[in-house]
This record gives C-alpha cells, sequence and structure tokens, in this order.
C-alpha cells in the first residue's frame, strides 16, 4: 500500500434516460439495465475486454435472485470477466457511496481504476411472501414425516397469499419518505409556490440540457427511451398549483405529485481512475474527486428530520477542506422532494441550526441559486433510488470539465435511515 | 436480408428447376474471409505490346502464391481459371483490340466460379494520339460487355494507369479487383495515377494502426463499414446520433470500436470529431462520411423541411466536418496523406423516382469527391466515393416486394449485394496501397441497369 493517498479522477459517465415506473422499462430487470449502462460506457471509452480494479454499484430495492446483482453485470458486459465486483447499498445515497469507495481505493493505490454505479427497478420490483405464509412453509419444509407436512400445510390461510408489497416508509415509524418530509417543510416553513417554482426550474434546465447536446455522452438510450420519461419541458408554476396535495395533511400540506420525485427506473455509472490510468488508456479525465463525508441524524426520536442529514455532512466536509459554502461553481443537491431541497438551503442560512445543531459560530450562509441543479435534478429526471448517485456525478464532473481547471461543484444526497452522502469534485483540463 | 430466391436456386431442387425453366440463376458470391487465398486457382495473363504493365501483375500473382498462366491466342487450359488480366496500355491502334479478343476469348471459356476480368488501360484524355484516345476509351465498351457476359459469380473492371502512376501503384487496386473484396463490383473503370504508393506489410491488416471515423455506424451499411475496418486493424471511432447510442453501442463493442454520439448536422460536429480522435492519436487517417437519411416524396411535393433535411445531413454537413478536420492546425483532424471517403448512391448517379432531395444530395457528394480530390491533392489526401446500388439492408427489405425484386436482379450479376460488399470498397479507397487512387466514384452495384 502506498504511504500517501493520490488524485482520482471521474473520466466520464453513462446512464440510460430514467423511465416512470411501470413504463417503457416495464420488463427490464436491475440487472439488465446496470449491463446495459456498463456496455455504453465501455463503448464510450473503449473498454472492451479491459480488466477494471473494480466495479461496485448496487440497488436500494433487489430481488433474493440479486445477491451479486454487480458481478453478474459485469460478466454479462463486454469488460474482462477478471473485473472483481461487489454490490453497495446505502439507500438513495447507493450511487454516490459506490463512487467515494472506489475513489478511495483508487486514492490508496489499491487499484488503478474503476466503475461506480447503481440501478433501481420499481416496476420489477420484487414481491415478497406474506410473512405468515412464510412462516407456514418453512414448518412444512422442516417437518420430519409426510403427515407432519400436511399438518403443517393444512394451516395456510386465504388472506395469506396475498403477496408483501415492497413499502416505502420507515421501519422505525412507520412514516412514508413523503409524510416524514411534510413535517420537516411544515417546519422550516417552506411554501407551495417556493417548491412549485423549484421544480419548473429542474424541468426547464433538464430540457434545455438536452437541447444544446449536453446529455450526448453521458446518455445512451434504451428500449426506445432517449430522454427521460418523466421530464415535462412545458411544465409552468400555473400547471403545477392546480395539484392537489399527497404528502401532510390540511390547510399547510404543500407536497403534491409535481414537488416530489416520482418512482422511476433506471441505471448509471460512472468511471473512475488514476491520472496514470486515464493517460495510458488515452482518456482526459474531466473532474478531480475531491473529497466526500457521510452523516446520520436521529430522526426516531424527533430531534431531526428524515432527510436533514446533508446540511451536517456538508458542514463537516467544508472544515476538513478549508472551504466555504460559497467556494462553489455548482451546486447539485438531489432533489428527492423539492422541499427537500428547500429545508436544506433554509437551514443552512438560519444561525440558530447552525449554532445548536452544527456548532458553527457563524451560519453556513446562502448559496447563488443561479448555481443550482442548473442542468436539472431528480424531480425532472426522476429518482432511480440508487443510480441518482451516478447521474450526478458524471453530470457535475462534466458541467466542471467545462467551466474550467480548478472549478469546483458540490454534490449533496440524502438517503433514507437519516442519512446524507455529499461530496466536492473539482474541475479538471 | 435474406435473398431466399439466390439460396432456392442453388438447392439440388430449386436448381433444377431454374435450369429447366430457364430462370436466372444468381450465384452465391465469393466473399472474404480473414487470411483467404486471392484467388481460387491459376490467372491468364496476357498483352498487346510490350504489355508493361504486366511485370508488377506477375509480382502481385507471384506473391499471393497464383499460378500464371501467359495467354496466347491458341492457348488451351487444362484447369479452370480463376482470372484474366489484359494489359492493353500500349494498345494504340484499333487494330490491336483484336489481339484482346483473340486472347481473351478462350480465356474466358474456362473461367470458373465468381472468375475474374481486369482490363488495364491508359488514360483515354491522357492521349495525344486521337486513334490512341479512341482505343483506350473502347476498352471501357469492352469491359462494360464483358460484365454483362460474365457468368457464375464472374466480374470484369478496368484499371487505368495514368501517366504519373508508379510502377507500385497498380498493385493495391489489382488486389481488390481479383479478390474476393471486390465481389459485387463489376463493369466499373477505376483510374490510377499520381501518389505516394508505400510498401504493404501484411495485406490481410492494411489499417493496421490507423485511426478511422465512420458516421452513422449504428446499423445497416454504416455498421458493416465499421466491421471491415476494424478486421483490416483500424481503430474505430463509430459516430451516430444519440438516439442510435445503444445500437451504436453494441457495434462498438463487438469490434473494440469507441462509441462517439452525436448529430453530424451539428454546428460544433467536426471539433467534436477532432477531440474524440486526439484521445486516442494526434492526428486522424480516415474520415468515411457515410451518414445519411432519405425523406422521399415526389418532387412536386417535397416540402421545405424534406429538402433541407437531407441535403443538410448528407451534404452539407460533409462540408461543416471537413471544414475543421482538413484545418491542419486542428488537434485530431486529418493527416496529411489522409483518406476521405464518402458514401454516394447510383440515385445520385441516375436519379430515382420520388429522390430528387437524396439524389442531390448524392450526385452533390460526386461533385464534391471531384473537386476536393484535386484540392487535396498536394496533401495527398485522397477522396473518393462509393455509390452502393441495392444493398441489401433493412431498409430496402421495406420496399414492396415487386419492387424490390426488379431492384435486386437487375444487374449483372442477379442479386443485390450485402452491405459488406460496401465496406470493402470504402476499406479499398482507404488504404495506404490505394495512395494513387482519388476522385473517384466506384459503383457497388453488381453493374446494375439502374443509373447506367
Amino acid at each position: 500500500m502506498s504511504s500517501s493517498a493520490r488524485d482520482v479522477y471521474v473520466i466520464g459517465g453513462n446512464r440510460i434516460p430514467f423511465a416512470r415506473s411501470g413504463g417503457k422499462y416495464l420488463k427490464a430487470s436491475n440487472q439488465d439495465m446496470l449491463t446495459a449502462v456498463i456496455d455504453g460506457l465501455v463503448a464510450r471509452f473503449s473498454l472492451n475486454g479491459e480488466r477494471l480494479g473494480e466495479v461496485a454499484a448496487g440497488a436500494v430495492i433487489k430481488h433474493a435472485r440479486d445477491f451479486n446483482l454487480t458481478r453478474e453485470c459485469v460478466l454479462g458486459s463486454h469488460l474482462d470477466p477478471t473485473t472483481p465486483a461487489y454490490d453497495v447499498q446505502q439507500a438513495c445515497g447507493t450511487g454516490l457511496q459506490a463512487v467515494v469507495q472506489v475513489a478511495n481505493k483508487i486514492a490508496l493505490g489499491q487499484i488503478d481504476s474503476g466503475i461506480a454505479g447503481g440501478t433501481d427497478t420499481t416496476s420489477d420490483a420484487p414481491l415478497a411472501v406474506n410473512d405468515d405464509l412464510r412462516k407456514t412453509l418453512l414448518k412444512a419444509n422442516y417437518a420430519k414425516s409426510p403427515a407432519q407436512r400436511v399438518q403443517a400445510l393444512l394451516k395456510v390461510r386465504p388472506n395469506q397469499l396475498a403477496p408483501e408489497q415492497p413499502k416505502n416508509s420507515e421501519p422505525r415509524t412507520g412514516l412514508s419518505m413523503g409524510e416524514h418530509m411534510a413535517i420537516t417543510a411544515k417546519e422550516w416553513g417552506i411554501t407551495r409556490e417556493a417548491q412549485d417554482e423549484l421544480a419548473v426550474a429542474s424541468h426547464h434546465n433538464l430540457a434545455a440540457a438536452y437541447d444544446r447536446g449536453f446529455f450526448d455522452d453521458l446518455v445512451t438510450p434504451y428500449l426506445g427511451l432517449t430522454k427521460d420519461q418523466n421530464l415535462r419541458p412545458d411544465s409552468s408554476v400555473e400547471k403545477l398549483a392546480t395539484l392537489k396535495p399527497v404528502f401532510g395533511k390540511g390547510e399547510g400540506a404543500t407536497m403534491t405529485a409535481g414537488n416530489s420525485t416520482p418512482l422511476t427506473d433506471g441505471a448509471s455509472a460512472v468511471l473512475l481512475g488514476s491520472q496514470e490510468w486515464a493517460h495510458d488508456h488515452g482518456l482526459a479525465p474531466l473532474a478531480r474527486f475531491v473529497d466526500a463525508e457521510t452523516a446520520a441524524v436521529d430522526y426516531v426520536h424527533g430531534n431531526e428530520g428524515l432527510l436533514m442529514a446533508p446540511p451536517y455532512a456538508i458542514a463537516r466536509l467544508l472544515e476538513r477542506n478549508n472551504l466555504t459554502l460559497q467556494d462553489f461553481d455548482y451546486y447539485e443537491i438531489h432533489e428527492a422532494f423539492a422541499s427537500t431541497v428547500l429545508c436544506h438551503l433554509a437551514a443552512m442560512e438560519d444561525a440558530e441550526f447552525c449554532k445548536t445543531k452544527l456548532g458553527l459560530d457563524t451560519p453556513l450562509g446562502s448559496i447563488d441559486r443561479a448555481k443550482l441543479n442548473v442542468n436539472g435534478s431528480s424531480l425532472a429526471a426522476g429518482h432511480p433510488f440508487a443510480a441518482t448517485g451516478g447521474r450526478i456525478v458524471a453530470l457535475l464532473a462534466k458541467m466542471l470539465h467545462e467551466k474550467g481547471e480548478g472549478s469546483r461543484g458540490l454534490i449533496s444526497i440524502c438517503a433514507a435511515g437519516g442519512q446524507g452522502v455529499v461530496a466536492i469534485l473539482e474541475g479538471s483540463k | 436480408m435474406t435473398d431466399g430466391y439466390t439460396k432456392f436456386v442453388n438447392g439440388g431442387f430449386g436448381k433444377k428447376i431454374a435450369g429447366t425453366v430457364g430462370l436466372p440463376q444468381p450465384t452465391v458470391l465469393r466473399r472474404y474471409k480473414v487470411g483467404q487465398d486471392l484467388l481460387e486457382g491459376p490467372a491468364a495473363i496476357a498483352g498487346v505490346g510490350e504489355a508493361p504493365a504486366l511485370e508488377v501483375v506477375r509480382k502481385v500473382l507471384a506473391d499471393s502464391g497464383v499460378s500464371v498462366v501467359e495467354a496466347q491466342a491458341d492457348s488451351t487450359y487444362d484447369s479452370k481459371l480463376s482470372a484474366i488480366v489484359f494489359d492493353a496500355t500500349a494498345a494504340r491502334t484499333i487494330d490491336e483490340l483484336q489481339q484482346l479478343r483473340a486472347t481473351v476469348g478462350p480465356a474466358m471459356k474456362s473461367l470458373g466460379k465468381n472468375g475474374r476480368i481486369i482490363v488495364l488501360s491508359a488514360v483515354p484524355a491522357q492521349e495525344t494520339d486521337v486513334e490512341a484516345a479512341a482505343t483506350q476509351q473502347a476498352l471501357e465498351g469492352i469491359t462494360r460487355s464483358l460484365g454483362k457476359e460474365m457468368r457464375a459469380g464472374g466480374t470484369a473492371n478496368l484499371l487505368r494507369i495514368g501517366e504519373q502512376a508508379s510502377d507500385d501503384a497498380l498493385a493495391g487496386p489489382l488486389r481488390f479487383f481479383l479478390s474476393a473484396r471486390s465481389a459485387y463490383v463489376s463493369g466499373q473503370p477505376v483510374t490510377i495515377d499520381a501518389g505516394d504508393v508505400p510498401t504493404v506489410e501484411d495485406v490481410h491488416v492494411p489499417l493496421a494502426g490507423e485511426v478511422a471515423v465512420i458516421t452513422g455506424a449504428a446499423r445497416g451499411i454504416g455498421a458493416e463499414i465499421a466491421k471491415v475496418f476494424a478486421r483490416a486493424g483500424a481503430k474505430v471511432i463509430a459516430v451516430d446520433i444519440p438516439a442510435a447510442g445503444d445500437s451504436l453501442a453494441k457495434v462498438a463493442n463487438s469490434i473494440g470500436a469507441t462509441a462517439l454520439q452525436l448529430d453530424i448536422t451539428s454546428p460544433d460536429a467536426g471539433e467534436r470529431i477532432a477531440k474524440a480522435v486526439a484521445q486516442h492519436a494526434d492526428k486522424l487517417d480516415i474520415i468515411v462520411h457515410n451518414a445519411g437519411i432519405t425523406r422521399d416524396k415526389l418532387f412536386v411535393n417535397t416540402d421545405e423541411a424534406r429538402w433541407g433535411s437531407v441535403l443538410d445531413v448528407n451534404l452539407q454537413s460533409q462540408f461543416r466536418m471537413n471544414k475543421v478536420l482538413l484545418d491542419p492546425s486542428v488537434k485530431g483532424g486529418l493527416k496529411d496523406g489522409g483518406r476521405i471517403v464518402s458514401v454516394a448512391s447510383i440515385s445520385g448517379i441516375g436519379g430515382n423516382r420520388g429522390q430528387s432531395n437524396y439524389a442531390a444530395s448524392k450526385a452533390g457528394v460526386i461533385g464534391m469527391v471531384r473537386q476536393l480530390s484535386q484540392e487535396l491533392a498536394d496533401r495527398k489526401i485522397t477522396v473518393n466515393a462509393v455509390a452502393p446500388g441495392f444493398i441489401e439492408t433493412e431498409m430496402t427489405a421495406k420496399i414492396p416486394m415487386g419492387t424490390r425484386e426488379v431492384g435486386r436482379r437487375l444487374n449483372s450479376l442477379l442479386q443485390g449485394g450485402q452491405p459488406v460488399d460496401v465496406g470493402e470498397a470504402i476499406a479499398f479507397f482507404a488504404e495506404p496501397s490505394s495512395a494513387a487512387v482519388t476522385g473517384q466514384v466506384l459503383r457497388v452495384c453488381g453493374q446494375s441497369q439502374l443509373g447506367a
């Protein structure tokens, strides 16, 4: 192992257009999508038959048969089959956490190159057997005589045949993510108008980026989809104002289907490497991976909102890197809900929050909103949980490369379980 | 994309029926495989007077392990010939054409399947003597007629050797027209003239180490061009529109190429190609302008958009990309001694009902190639075009059956060509040994009657 860390670079990325749940990718599995994404990356960067250091990726919602999902995808791809792979899972932070893992190994000199990614489908989601039925079947399986087996199976009841649906709720509170967010949004006094404005900007920014060909080398079409299915280029505040709230209760409910991300299917992957590896392969790095931080908050006992971990992570990351919140050219704050982004921004501006929760004498302050999610984010593109990190890292790396050497970008992704993953990238020539 | 009829008449029962009833009997053409022998049997050679070009012909045949029969008017042949090469470059009088008739005639009777006739001539326009010019021009009429009389997959082509052609300049083109790579090319003249022709290291990987950009490579003819180039040793950058990115990635991964998703009509297409090239090499060796679209309508019903988009994609975009790639100061631009090969069409030669816009663009390509080749001659860059005839692709498979059958059979080889045939012809122009071939438009059409 080398004694000091070396620079790690984002060389490029690839994703498939994101599809609305039950849409174009109805029949595509996580393995199908991630394999397609890896192969698109292989084609873009001439990696055919190449042995990489490793591939780290994952899915939040996974079938039991996908116990070795990423390795299976590598075997199905045009990478050298001797490329090792493993699965990562940290809810919506999966994709970015996979990038951190691979980047750290490259920094340490343990590997020279790697792919980090993620995939998720809510269309091809696993359905679990009803827990009562599962116990009955297990009992029958362990029965020692045919009589015992019959006796066990006789306990099956019709109501046990309904499958257990995968839930989008926190096991410890029973509340859905949206319901949690509605509580936090109310606490921070986030208005419906501000949320709708953010959502409209996301759609308009994403549509404009597609129009000017920005995604030509970031996205590979898949199953007839060439752009994100959720994208509404003609979205407007007036149209969004007509939607009824879906999260929160009563008068103060502000969160609608328009300012919340829909369930989405998709996959993404990012190619990382050392300077030497990139050079040897004739590849020009887009951005340097500078640093990352993960935080978690105690949302269970009511001390903090479920999706409020990112400001904690950002505060620690900035301090470690001697940076202020204003030292960035671009901010990529994942739009789980429009209110999530607005709560983070409000919290970081709030002196009280920054002092009592983050332990800062002066608040992190505000950001220039013109630098926020300038090429659209999850509200427009959609949010296949584990694929969001890869989408953002590749997108920001390209933006920083175009901006120029030394330009800086901040990524922030909130995740279930009260967690948040944040990272800094720096543009390279 | 299968031609069921050709399969049928080449099977036992179908062959019998077709023979009895007198149906046309297309032959399954011999096509190139890596390591394949140049020819399957002996070649007969002859010529007028001193036949100065035969020296190179003998060398090429000997290097390829082909046994040579020096043909005379009264020669008889024990075994089936695979090729006849007749050097008429020294013919100056109409009477001398009798020698061709007398020697090639008997040899032609002994040609086996997929036989080749190659007539070598001078360039008529370079002759100062009128009878010599007429004599040399007569060779084209003869060769085109022989192409139509050839049987069992045979082809006849004319190679014109210009005054400035070096001794080695003939070797590459000769090999191509003798080989199975020119399976679907017949009745065509090609001129060889000035150019520095290098010695060939390995005829099976003529493009080893070269970087080639191929547009429209996601499917059809473009995908096949990419495959031929990869087989020939080139590092391929496969370009197609972003919307075709998934099939482009599949093509690229199947041959170890790089996929570049790019709309060639975008203003910065040339820059983006140069940038992609620069990641692999300082300079680009070959650009193949293959991308093209059709928006068919009768002329009177063709609106501005149908007219404009076809001309923009098929012709205008090539100008814009060339402008950038031909700038010597651009990193990743085309090198001196590089190659430009464009895909034209027999529609651009003969016109086509409902294709005024397409024919305009493809005829425009031919005009561009002829003029640009002269402009770039001092930089040793060659510029050529291939004009495909009826090629069996997904696109032609959609033509209604009656029309399709006519298009398919109305040529000397009685069948449609394969996309690989176009790829082989383009690769031929791209090879280092084709340095003396420029400004040419080669039809890959089985000597189609259309546009003839």
